[in-house]
């Protein structure tokens, strides 16, 4: 991380918990550099996040104002939050268990109802915290620790579920992608409604050592291979983009 | 802490209203600016009539999509600033206690309704119970302590809705008032005085918004957007704020010290009521409607020249141990009448080990009959 973006982190939260490969940390790079390059002030931020992985981007590493909260509620707190004090930016953080499955319920209702929160999705598409369990998001076929033999469900697509509740912003990247990453959360976060953002990121301990991408370089490579521009994947049909990852802006 | 004084909000005079609005407006003269809420009887007409009158006086009114959702943008509105509020009924209450628990562990001050109707699960939704007093006390998970308030008339949904408040604020808590669909339903005339006593939290700045020196101390609650960089976690954290999931120092810390701040200052918290008390052979303790129908009860036994006295509980948690053993010391049979199968027995019974300790349980879905708690208890008055 550059220096520049010192300022935004607490020195006590280091060494990170992040395990090696994780792609948490370049989600979080992304995240201070957009705060940065909009000059947003950090003292009228609140970060929101659940429980899991993703829920410890924020919390404790950002030097702002944090609240981590129970598992599945987030965006429930952050609407608290962001109604009671409007001039406040409030900013969830969070996984994909967290954000789709528990809280599957209180994403849609934000999105439906417009609040002006930014909602990003670190999505490693596995329970990496209990172990390696399988997600709402983990791609059909993978295996995890609950399924062993491979996934037998489809996996949500967020971005469409957003959209079709309303969302004014949404947009899904890659960790890998990181200059439109950066650029898609600093939209996200000057939207004035609901702004989602998708983040793929890998999790080679839990997810990608028990499907044939033990490190960070196979599932980075995997990354760029699946990913395929909105734009272009709207010319293709159903099974060509069975497990292909959708990047780009979604509402245009 | 700093008392006020406020100005009540109605015009002060007799009102006549239902004990559901007569606490949504207690909530308001309290400073309630924030309410988060999901429809259930017998408690939406507080929601409703909120959802119309926080609007004109500036405050936030959302109607959330589902109760776990409701309390948990209460407990966010809280650390943004705000006095904050959610009323529900048992099976709302049950879906919140996960953030009750996580409001207990984060020490944020917000009050919570439940208009107790009959249970398990759906029960009967129109119908008055008492079944939830033990839920309130224990059915977060881990080691905590809570404060449960209980009304006895629409006066009192008016008036310990704000002591609700002030308790929530001083001692940061989350406080629950135990209503009962009867006295949340019941419509009868009530006092709006000038003046109402109001206490606000510190939210001084402080880098220590979860730690005091004090081993039952309040530590101070500084607001989002104050630059206080606040690290709030439901995680075991140290004063900081800092999680600390495997420190037994800071575990054990922490869980002595939120009981402890609710335990050691019981005496400023538990209020009751006496009637008739000092020479009682026979003492009745109740709580909510079913002590109405008790005082009722004692009145009549007075007339035929029986000692009976009855000790009202509107504190019930923490529960008022030193109050009801002075009160019980020269009676010969106490008894506990309340709607459910014998809850607020099992407490009375722990303080009152050396008496005969009867419970009068009723579980009909309907208020319990002075005449029910008459001939009860004449089994055993000689």
């Amino acid at each position: 991380m550059s220096e520049h973006l010192y300022k935004y982190l607490r020195p006590e939260a280091f060494p990170t918990p992040f395990c090696a490969g994780c792609g948490h940390g370049i989600l979080m790079n992304a995240i201070l550099r957009a705060v940065d390059e909009l000059q947003l002030d950090f003292n009228k931020i609140v970060f929101v996040s659940g429980i899991g992985c993703g829920a410890w981007i924020p919390s404790p590493h950002f030097a702002a104002d944090t609240l981590h909260t129970l598992h599945g509620r987030p965006i429930a707190y952050a609407t608290g939050v962001k109604l009671f004090n409007p001039d406040l930016k409030v900013i969830v953080i969070s996984g994909d268990g967290d954000l789709a499955a528990i809280g599957g319920n209180h994403l849609i209702h934000a999105a439906r109802r417009n609040i002006e929160l930014t909602v990003i999705c670190a999505n490693n598409s596995i329970y990496g915290m209990t172990g390696g369990q399988v997600s709402p998001t983990t791609p059909k076929y993978a295996k995890t620790m609950t399924t062993a033999k491979g996934n037998p469900e489809e996996p949500f697509d967020l971005c469409k579920l957003t959209v079709a509740c309303g969302a004014r912003y949404v947009s899904r990247y890659t960790v890998y992608h990181i200059k439109p990453l950066i650029n898609s959360i600093k939209k996200a976060m000057t939207t004035k409604g609901f702004a989602f953002v998708d983040v793929v990121s890998p999790c080679p301990t839990q997810f990608g050592r028990r499907n044939k991408q033990p490190t960070l370089y196979e599932m980075f490579n995997d990354l760029k291979a699946r990913a395929i521009r909105y734009e272009t994947a709207k010319g293709l049909k159903k099974d060509e983009l069975t497990g292909k990852i959708i990047i780009g802006e979604f509402n245009e | 802490m700093p008392k006020l004084i406020n100005k009540s909000l109605l015009p002060p005079k007799k009102y006549f209203m239902q004990g559901n609005i007569a606490c949504a407006e207690g909530a308001l003269a309290a400073g309630c600016r924030y309410y988060a809420g999901y429809p259930i009887t017998p408690s939406s007409e507080t929601m409703e009539h909120l959802s119309n009158r926080l609007p004109e006086v500036n405050g936030v009114f959302i109607q959330m999509e589902d109760e776990i959702g409701s309390i948990c943008s209460m407990i966010g509105a809280s650390w943004a600033g705000a006095k904050a509020m959610t009323a529900t009924s048992g099976p709302g209450f049950s879906l919140m206690l996960e953030g009750l628990g996580y409001a207990v562990m984060t020490e944020t001050p917000c009050v919570i309704i439940n208009v107790q109707r009959t249970g398990p699960a759906t029960g009967q939704a129109t119908r008055p119970g008492q079944g939830d007093i033990m839920q309130a006390r224990w059915g977060a998970h881990g080691d905590y302590r809570i404060i449960g308030i209980s009304p006895w008339s629409v006066q009192e949904m008016y008036d310990l809705t704000i002591e609700s408040f002030n308790l929530a604020e001083v001692y940061r808590v989350p406080v629950i008032l135990l209503a009962d669909e009867v006295v949340g339903h019941l419509k009868e005339s009530f006092i709006i005085k000038p003046e109402i006593e109001i206490f606000n939290r510190d939210s001084s700045m402080s880098d220590k918004p979860f730690g005091t020196v004090q081993d039952d101390g309040v530590p101070p609650m500084p607001i989002f957007g104050q630059g206080a960089k606040l690290l709030v976690t439901g995680s075991t954290h140290n004063e900081f704020g800092i999680r600390k999931v495997a420190d037994p120092v800071v575990q054990d810390m922490l869980v002595k010290r939120l009981c402890a701040k609710i335990d050691n200052h019981k005496d400023k918290i538990c209020k009751t009521e006496s009637y008739l008390v000092d020479d009682a052979d026979y003492l009745f303790i109740s709580f909510g409607i079913s002590a109405r129908s008790s005082y009722a009860v004692i009145k009549q036994l007075r007339n035929e020249g029986i000692k009976a006295g009855l000790l009202r509980l509107k504190t019930i948690w923490p529960f008022a141990d030193e109050i009801i053993k002075s009160a019980a010391q020269n009676c010969k049979v106490v008894f506990v009448p309340e709607m459910n199968r014998g809850q607020l027995v099992l407490e009375v019974q722990r303080v009152l080990c050396n008496k005969q300790v009867i419970s009068i349980p009723k579980t009909q879905g309907e208020a319990i009959y002075p005449s029910e708690i008459y001939n009860e208890s004449k089994k055993y008055i000689k």
